[in-house]
This record gives structure tokens, C-alpha cells and sequence, in this order.
């Protein structure tokens, strides 16, 4: 006979099944090179080559480029672990049969999500911190606290209308599509939002569609956390993305209910 | 008395135009291993995802335990194992046990999960590096892991070798003689054969036939005589037990419901008998038979 018990088996709870969940989220996001290199690596390089090397100097007023590029690749960096993140991995799991198995499981039926979106959240302020450790060194860019804070806050919390735009892709197309299909609407949209060149340098009608990105929404709200002169009104810009958030996660849970 | 594990209660469901079950009734009890066969198309997985709460039935009701499926006090009691889990490649072995035993109350410790579902050495492999058969391995052990009254195995053995698959019987057989009521699909009906208290077979979803083994068997009592005889094939079909008698070569091949008062007759009436074979009609040719009716 073994004297010695074995460990109690830690007790059921919910909170453990989130925890796990989110924990094995995060190793399997870590384990896939081709998510969280371009993620992390992308933006960084973005910001180095144009916003460091091309543009160097003239950090004293609150419009200089390594300021306004801090904000807009910012923008740029955080939208892919929400699309990428949602999209492709929401569409692999579907396609393979995982969702299918999870919803018959006893897990909690919110762990699932819940888990993508801290993942999304924490490598949002991943690229965040990444960013802005850049600017703060390399482009010795100088803001008050309270803006490094506001633009980490905007970058971290933006993360979610691309979490439900992805999630709404991941819902309708299979494995092999996705990494495309998000690409097509990633690229062109951070393109049209002004997130790679100013707006003013795009023809007039593009420029005027610019309101319907919700990444030109959100490009506005960091610029206007960095102290940057942005368009239109703020609760405005933070409406239509909660309403693109909302919007999304609903089409895509029909999809989802329904297959 | 106690609700069945898992029922099915007049249970029709329809997907578009497609009607998929028509008023099926069908029950497991605990302790019990019900083999649901049909041929593909018949309605197996519609039965399962009702069961699973995966999809509501049109008409009628599905309950596990008496409760409805979607019931999270439900799940909990259930385990299952389906035929396509892609599980994240990327997560170790031990990582997806560690999940799927968190979901439920009162799981098995990790390492009688390892000895049931033959898990040894597995552990700390990522699952999209395992061979077909380990992975397959790994979908039964996060099946079991919960310690379920009610187990779900859909095609359990495809892709296995003869030495898991027998390893996988044996845990089977383990989970039923200690209460588990279990509800297997499979393509193999040895393997029903092997494992099933009960037996319930779907054509084009209907339930044309539910029983245990040897009743199922016995929807089809012809057995199937041949031998070498000089006997007439004509005057053997005129005995009253014999449903046809034919002539092949030297051979002559006879199929009857009563082979024991046939065989004595023939042994009888021709003394230069030989070669005598007499086969009893199994749960495939039982199987073929009840479907081909059905069609």
C-alpha cells in the first residue's frame, strides 16, 4: 500500500476550464510561426524602415512622422492578431471538426471565444509595447504618459472589431481560403484607411470612402490619443466600431448556430 | 425506475427537403453497448448529434438521462469520440487531455487515461505529429477521460492495428461491466459482433431492426448447407424444410431454416456423403439482408 496519497485533483471549476483554454491558445498561436511572426515582426519592420529611417528627426511638434507613424502602424499591427487570429484559426477548427467536438463537450460555451480574445488582446498589446518601445528608443519620440497610455488603450481594445470581422470570415470559409481571404480584406483596407500613406495622398474618392473603414475609425482614435490632429467626432469613431463589433459577432454567430 | 442514458423518443429530423430520421424510437440503457448500424446515409450521424445536442430533431424528443442534451448537467456525464476531430495540431497530448478532463467533474487521473487508451510515451508528443492510429488513440482517451456514464464512439477503430484495436475492446468491455452505457458506430460487424449487448440497425432512416445479436441474427434463421452428393437437387428442394436446393458441380448446396433435421435426412439418404459444411447466417449476411429489405 502507498501511503502517501497522490495530490488532490485540483477542484472542478469553470475558471480553471477558461484558464486552460486560454493558456493552450496562447501555446498554439505560439507554436504557429506563420501567426505570430508576420504579427509581431510586420509592424515593427513597417515602422523601422519608414517611419525611422526614411523620416528621421523633427520629433518636437506633435504632427512629426515618427509620432503620426507610431499611431497608424500601431493601427496596422493590431488588426492582424484580431482577423488572423479569429479568421484563420476559427476557420481551421471549424473545417477539421474541432468546434464541433468542443460544442458537445462539457466545456463552457464562452471559453472558446473568450480565449481567442484575450490571445487577440495580449498580442495586440504585445505589438503595442513593441511599437512604442521603438519610438521611445530608436525615434526618440517624447509624449506624455497619459498618451502612451490612451494610444496603448485604443490599440489593445481596437483589436476587437477585427476580432469579429474575423470571426464572421472564419464562420464562412474553409481552412484553405481563409489566410487569403483575410489578407484581401487586411491589406487593402489598412491601404485605404490611410495607415500606410497619409489619406492625402489617394485620389478624392477614395479618400472620401475612407469613414466606411473601421480601420480608418480607428486610425483617427490613436491619432487623437498621440495628441495628432484626427477627423471627426471621437464617441463617434468609438460608436461605429462597437456597432461594427456587435454587428459582426452577430452575423457570425448565426453562421455558427446554423453549421 | 431510471431514465435510459440516452433515448430517442419518436424522434423525426429533416435537413431542407432531406428527411433523415422518421419517427425513430431507441433507447440505451445503462451497462448496456448498443451497436447502431446502417449503411452510410441511413441516418447514424443524425441519431449522434441529437444526442449530442448538436441539432434539434424536427419532431419528437431527445434526452440523455431524461434531460435535453443542450443541458450542460448532461454533457458532463458524456463522453464521445467522432469520426472527424481534427484536434489542434499544435497542442501536445497531454495538453488536450489536460483540457478535455478539466470540462468534466470527476475525471479519471491522467495515468489511468495513458493505460486505457494505450497513451504510453504519448504524452508530450504535439497531436499533428502522431500517426492515424495514435491520434485515433488520443480522441479515445479524451472520450474516457471524463469518466462517463454515456459514451458516444463513432467508428472507434478505423485506422487502428489489430493490437489497439483489441486493447481498445478490452477498455471497452472494462467501461460497460462497470455501468457505462455506450453507443457504438462502426463499419465493422465483427466488431459489433464482439462488443454489442444490443444491436439497432437504420435504413434510410428508419429503425428496421433492434434486438440483441443472436435476435438480429435470427431475423435471418436460413442456414446454408453444401456437400458432395449424388442426391437428386429437385427431390431434396420437395423435403418440407427446405427453402431451395441447388446443383453446383459435384456439390450440392441447400438453404433451410432447420439444418439439424435436414442434415440428418441427407446423411441418411446418401451414405457417400461428404464434405459437409453448414453455415450459420452471421451479423453481415443478418445486416445485408435486414437493409436490402428495408430498400
Amino acid at each position: 500500500m502507498n501511503a502517501v496519497a497522490a495530490l488532490p485533483e485540483p477542484p472542478f471549476n469553470v475558471l480553471r476550464c477558461y484558464l486552460l483554454e486560454a493558456k493552450h491558445e496562447f501555446l498554439r498561436l505560439l507554436r504557429t510561426p506563420m501567426f505570430c511572426i508576420p504579427t509581431l515582426v510586420f509592424p515593427a519592420s513597417f515602422y523601422l524602415m519608414f517611419a525611422l529611417t526614411l523620416s528621421r528627426g523633427g520629433t518636437t511638434g506633435g504632427a512629426s512622422p515618427s509620432v503620426h507613424m507610431l499611431a497608424s502602424y500601431g493601427v496596422f499591427g493590431v488588426m492582424a492578431p484580431g482577423l488572423f487570429g479569429f479568421g484563420v484559426s476559427v476557420a481551421v477548427d471549424r473545417d477539421r471538426g474541432w468546434l464541433r467536438l468542443r460544442q458537445a463537450l462539457p466545456m463552457p460555451t464562452g471559453s472558446y471565444l473568450v480565449a481567442k480574445l484575450v490571445m487577440a488582446m495580449l498580442f495586440a498589446a504585445l505589438v503595442a509595447t513593441l511599437l512604442s518601445t521603438l519610438a521611445l528608443t530608436l525615434g526618440g519620440v517624447r509624449l506624455p504618459l497619459s498618451a502612451w497610455a490612451s494610444l496603448f488603450a485604443v490599440e489593445v481594445f481596437g483589436v476587437l472589431p477585427f476580432c469579429a470581422i474575423g470571426l464572421w470570415i472564419g464562420s464562412l470559409v474553409n481552412a484553405q481560403a481563409a489566410p487569403a481571404i483575410v489578407n484581401l480584406v487586411y491589406l487593402p483596407m489598412s491601404f485605404l484607411s490611410g495607415l500606410w500613406m497619409p489619406l492625402s495622398m489617394l485620389p478624392a474618392v477614395l479618400r472620401d470612402a475612407a469613414p466606411v473603414w473601421p480601420a480608418y475609425r480607428l486610425g483617427q482614435l490613436a491619432q487623437a490619443a498621440v495628441g495628432n490632429p484626427s477627423n471627426g467626432a471621437l464617441l463617434v469613431h468609438v460608436g461605429v466600431l462597437a456597432g461594427v463589433t456587435l454587428g459582426f459577432l452577430a452575423l457570425a454567430r448565426r453562421r455558427l448556430a446554423r453549421g | 425506475m431510471q431514465a435510459a442514458a440516452a433515448e430517442l423518443e419518436n424522434v423525426s429530423h429533416r435537413y431542407g427537403a432531406v428527411t433523415a430520421l422518421h419517427g425513430v424510437d431507441l433507447s440505451v440503457r445503462q451497462g448496456e453497448l448498443l451497436a447502431l448500424l446502417g449503411p452510410n446515409g441511413a441516418g447514424k450521424s443524425t441519431a449522434i448529434s441529437l444526442w449530442l445536442g448538436l441539432a434539434q430533431p424536427t419532431a419528437g424528443a431527445a434526452r440523455l438521462f431524461g434531460e435535453p442534451p443542450q443541458r450542460l448537467s448532461a454533457r458532463r456525464r458524456v463522453g464521445l469520440m467522432l469520426q472527424s476531430a481534427g484536434l489542434p495540431e499544435t497542442l501536445k497530448v497531454c495538453e488536450l487531455l489536460a483540457q478535455t478532463r478539466a470540462a468534466y467533474p470527476d475525471p479519471y487521473p491522467t495515468g489511468d487515461c495513458v493505460d486505457m487508451a494505450g497513451l504510453d510515451g504519448l504524452m508530450g508528443r504535439r497531436y499533428g505529429k502522431l500517426s492515424g492510429g495514435q491520434q485515433r488513440r488520443v480522441q479515445f482517451a479524451l472520450a474516457i477521460c471524463g469518466r462517463p456514464s454515456l459514451l458516444f464512439l463513432d467508428e472507434p477503430t478505423v485506422g487502428l492495428d489489430v493490437e489497439a484495436r483489441t486493447a481498445l475492446w478490452r477498455t471497452i468491455r472494462t467501461l460497460v461491466a462497470d455501468g457505462s452505457a455506450i453507443v457504438l458506430t462502426t463499419h465493422y460487424l465483427e466488431e459489433a459482433e464482439a462488443l454489442a449487448d444490443r444491436v439497432a440497425v437504420l435504413a434510410r432512416g428508419r429503425l428496421v431492426a433492434d434486438g440483441s445479436v443472436s435476435q438480429v441474427r435470427a431475423r435471418v434463421a436460413q442456414k446454408r448447407i453444401r456437400c458432395i452428393s449424388t442426391l437428386d437437387a429437385g427431390t431434396v428442394s420437395a423435403w418440407p424444410e427446405v427453402r431451395s436446393a441447388c446443383r453446383d458441380g459435384e456439390r450440392i448446396e441447400i438453404v433451410t431454416d432447420a439444418a439439424e433435421l435436414v442434415v440428418r435426412q441427407l446423411l441418411f439418404e446418401d451414405t457417400g456423403l461428404a464434405e459437409l459444411e453448414v453455415q450459420r447466417a452471421g451479423l453481415a449476411e443478418a445486416f445485408v439482408e435486414i437493409t436490402r429489405a428495408a430498400a
